[in-house]
């Protein structure tokens, strides 16, 4: 009846994870409790779970990407923990199997729903108003992505205590994660949970293409948009080039587990070494994917937080569309020790190099744009200029290892782990960070509290040197990645300092909640009254804080770059003579519906529970065959209302 | 029954005729333009799966080769009705670009049945191979040429399920409405199916049976 599901799955003898569990369990109740106490249920079921508004949506990315943020960093914080007491007699406090799940959700996590959410969400709030459009191509699509989303979410949640999680690493390489070496679970929870947050990816990719693409204001042409639309276009042409190759991959893997397929077995004609080109054949796109916005952030802030305009505008866009054409044919960097031969290792070695060049005209832009500038040290700027340090030095390590002859000393070693996250903390993460400080008056009408938010800044800088460069000399000294235990007393002392810098990390973190709360209880202080706090030089700043559903009572008219730098400089916008009506599609549960179904979909073929699994699929169809027979998906803002809710901005 | 739940304004407010149909028709080409970019994305999903059967069509483990399973008589055959489909749903948007329903219905019936005997004939084909023990759990050849085939296979039946759906909505509702927006995204999806298939008979079938 429940397939393999039974009660005996559930590890009632590991109290860590019985303690993690019922510290999320209470977290819940508190929400909950919350929602109860305010009676705000029927206000977050109409206002944000079935709104179709790209604000809203993206903010609820935002909110998973940072929860999420905490499940990860627990995890980074049981590792560096268990490697500071795990030497020699002492196997520290994880039993080897748990250490093993620990690192591979720490990457997936990281990965998929904290980096990928976070950078979605900013573009879904930020790309739409940039651009003066008053919402996404497909706004329903953009429901079922964020739903889609969070059943992946749920889904790898759950399986921190219904069952178990993948033991692979977050690469889930065969034949480990094969049915004779992985015949739990885990790399089920893992294949499902990112097959599901997969589709909901390739939908924002088509979304936000096609967005940018037809959207955008009269007046303004591709070569006047600002960069963080440029990087997004970028970004979402990497999703839809990229994701269809994880979309596969993963289904063969499933394949082979299911049924019995030998696409990646070690019998039968399976060739292992397949599934590594096709993962990172996606998963190099991947980082991209994650880095563009990024770069497109700091190069929104540095002008803005300069007071000049961006140096370099057209060299900046020309080197993000070399990033994104070079990022697919640099793929096979992740595995020169696989085997493939000098002359290949050559090749993609080379490539990567070349795929430094255009992020090296991005730095110097952004440094350009600095100098002579007035630059305010504002937290968003604070982020930036720690990133174009952080970054650059994560960049350097890579381009060590882009040498082949280097990268069969340091493949798997600690040396990788310090490199990829020091460019992707230093660039993802701080990227995420200071677009969550520059627009977040934007999305919420109130500006963030400044002195709390320097001091987290300061804390993650020096927390991420002290936590990973270390990392760097232990991969110099032999050490390799996913250890759980050591004998070496050399690396004692650095991995003690390691600990710290992740407790360092914490105190940052402990400030951003913090910051969030004690600017919460202030915010009929902070209120941004103007719509402008920074001085921006883009089309969201013209709109109020928060916007009106709407975005733009009157679509504007571009006339170049920095368009509301221009509008300021004529005297600020014109009010609008005459007033429209406005088209704006309705709110729809279905988008929450078909996530709902998507769960248990996912759950049910996990557990091999068939009749749920053909349940939950019925449900998805069953959902959009409902709404597709539905005519009444849209209404038009009658123009009295348009106008009454502009005059009380004003 | 609708469960969108009603939207911050007036359930009554008036849809403006001239807005309407400008904005309907905006949004009818973005959409069209969003599908042709998720076929494109389509495109790079069977691209992976032909990637992958190139890897591993020489690996058969001591089992079948495709010149060993493939008949190619029958595929022929296969094909045609697949190519007809492709036909008669393009006399299908014919019908719709003359405004006549009737035959647009007539002709998406001639296309689901000729897609259907398309699939029927596959499914055929899978059954008697692994009813002689050839099935994908053979070897990673036979797993490949399975996962390729039967990918393409799926995707034309749902295009059959969406073919049905519409069919539905063209005789209750008429050609008015979303049905135009519609019936070209699934003329793109079904023409692509057709192209893929091209491809899949070239290089599995006809090179396989060398």
């Amino acid at each position: 009846m429940l397939g393999n599901l039974s009660l005996s799955v559930i590890p009632f003898d590991q109290p860590i994870i019985i303690g993690a569990v019922a510290f999320m369990i209470l977290g819940g109740l508190a929400v909950v409790g919350g929602l109860t106490y305010f009676a705000k249920w029927k206000w977050l079921w109409t206002e944000y779970l079935t709104s179709v508004d790209h604000k809203k949506i993206g903010v609820m990315y935002i909110v998973i990407a940072l929860v999420m943020l905490l499940r990860g960093f627990v995890d980074a914080v049981m590792m560096r923990t268990q490697l500071a007491l795990s030497y020699g007699p002492d196997h520290g406090y994880l039993p080897a199997h748990h250490y093993d799940q620990v690192f591979s959700a720490h990457g997936v996590i990281m990965i998929f729903f904290v980096a990928m959410p976070f950078v979605i969400g900013l573009m879904n709030i930020v790309v739409p108003l940039q651009i003066g459009a008053r919402d996404v191509a497909f706004p329903f699509l953009n429901s079922i992505s964020l739903w889609l989303t969070t059943a992946a979410v749920v889904l790898v949640n759950l399986s921190l205590f219904i069952g178990e999680f993948a033991m692979t690493g977050w690469t889930a390489y065969p034949p480990l994660s094969e049915l004779p070496y992985s015949p739990g679970v885990g790399v089920d929870y893992y294949i499902w949970a990112l097959q599901i947050g997969g589709v909901g990816s390739l939908l924002t990719g088509v979304n936000f293409f096609v967005t940018i693409i037809k959207m955008r204001a009269p007046g303004m042409k591709l070569m006047n948009m600002p960069i963080f639309c440029w990087t997004a276009l970028c970004a979402n042409m990497l999703i839809l080039g990229a994701f269809p190759i994880l979309t596969v991959t993963l289904a063969l893997l499933g394949l082979d587990r299911y049924v019995g397929m030998h696409f990646f077995t070690n019998d039968q004609g399976g060739e292992p070494m397949l599934y590594v080109n096709l993962f990172w054949a996606w998963g190099h796109p991947e980082v991209y994917i994650l880095i563009l916005p990024a770069f497109g952030v700091f190069s929104e802030v540095a002008a803005t937080f300069s007071g000049k305009r961006l140096f370099g505008y057209v060299s900046m866009v020309w080197a993000t569309l070399a990033i994104t054409v070079l990022s697919f044919i640099v793929w096979l960097h992740h595995f020169f020790t696989m085997g493939a031969g000098a002359d290949v290792n050559t090749f993609f070695g080379i490539a990567t190099m070349i795929i430094a060049v255009p992020t090296g005209v991005k730095i110097f832009n952004w440094l350009f744009t600095m100098y002579r500038g007035r630059v305010r040290f504002a937290t968003p700027m604070l982020w930036t200029i720690g990133f174009i340090v952080t970054f650059t030095i994560g960049g350097m390590s890579g381009v060590l290892m882009a040498m082949p002859g280097a990268d069969f000393l340091l493949h798997n070693s600690l040396f990788l782990i310090a490199h990829f996250h020091n460019v992707i903390i230093g660039g993802v993460l701080f990227g995420a960070f200071a677009g969550f400080a520059y627009w977040f008056p934007k999305a919420t009408g109130f500006t963030l509290d400044e002195r709390i938010g320097k001091a987290a800044f300061w804390c993650w800088l020096i927390g991420f040197y002290v936590a990973f460069m270390p990392l760097y000399v232990l991969g110099f000294m032999g050490m390799t990645r996913r250890l759980d235990h050591y004998d070496n007393p050399a690396w004692r002392p650095w991995l003690a300092v390691a600990a710290l810098g992740v407790a360092i990390v914490a105190l940052g973190i402990f400030f951003q909640i913090l910051q969030i709360v004690v600017s919460v209880r202030n915010r009929a202080k902070n209120r941004d009254a103007t719509g402008d706090p920074w001085n921006g030089r883009s089309l969201e700043w013209a709109t109020a804080s928060p916007p009106p559903f709407y975005n733009f009572a009157e679509v504007p008219v571009v006339t170049g770059r920095d368009a509301f730098t221009t509008i300021k400089e004529q005297g600020g916008p014109a009010r609008p003579a005459q007033f429209e009506d406005i088209h704006m599609p309705r709110n729809t549960a279905a988008g929450v519906f078909v996530g709902g179904f998507s769960l248990i979909l996912g759950f049910a073929l996990i557990w091999h529970i068939w009749w749920m699994a053909v349940a939950g699929a019925l449900g998805v169809f069953a959902t959009l065959l409902v709404r597709a027979s539905n005519d009444d998906v849209d209404y038009y803002v009658p123009r009295a209302e348009v106008a009454r809710i502009e005059r009380s901005h004003s | 029954m609708s469960i969108d739940l009603p939207g911050q304004y007036s359930l009554t407010a008036p849809k403006p005729a001239a807005h309407g149909r400008h904005d309907h028709a905006e949004a009818d080409a973005a959409t069209v333009f969003g599908f042709w970019i998720y076929i494109m994305t389509d495109c790079i999903l069977f691209a992976t799966l032909f990637a992958t059967f190139a890897v591993l069509r020489d690996n058969a483990a001591g089992g079948p080769t495709g010149k060993d399973v493939f008949e190619l008589p029958y595929v022929l055959k296969e094909t045609i009705c697949l190519l007809i489909s492709s036909v008669t749903y393009g006399f299908a948007m014919l019908a719709l670009y003359r405004n006549a329903p009737k035959q647009v219905l007539a002709w998406l019936a001639a296309t689901f049945l000729f897609g259907l005997a398309f699939v029927g004939m596959e499914v055929y084909e899978f059954h008697r191979l692994v009813m002689e023990g050839f099935g994908p759990d053979r070897s990673a050849f036979l797993s490949s040429f399975f996962t390729l085939v039967g990918t393409h296979g799926l995707h034309v039946a749902c295009g059959l399920i969406w073919m049905a759906v519409m069919i539905y909505q063209v005789a209750r509702l008429g050609l008015g409405g979303s049905a135009t927006r519609r019936l070209s995204c699934l003329s793109l999806f079904w023409h692509f199916l057709d192209i893929v298939w091209i491809c899949v008979f070239t290089i599995v079938y006809l090179i396989g049976s060398v």
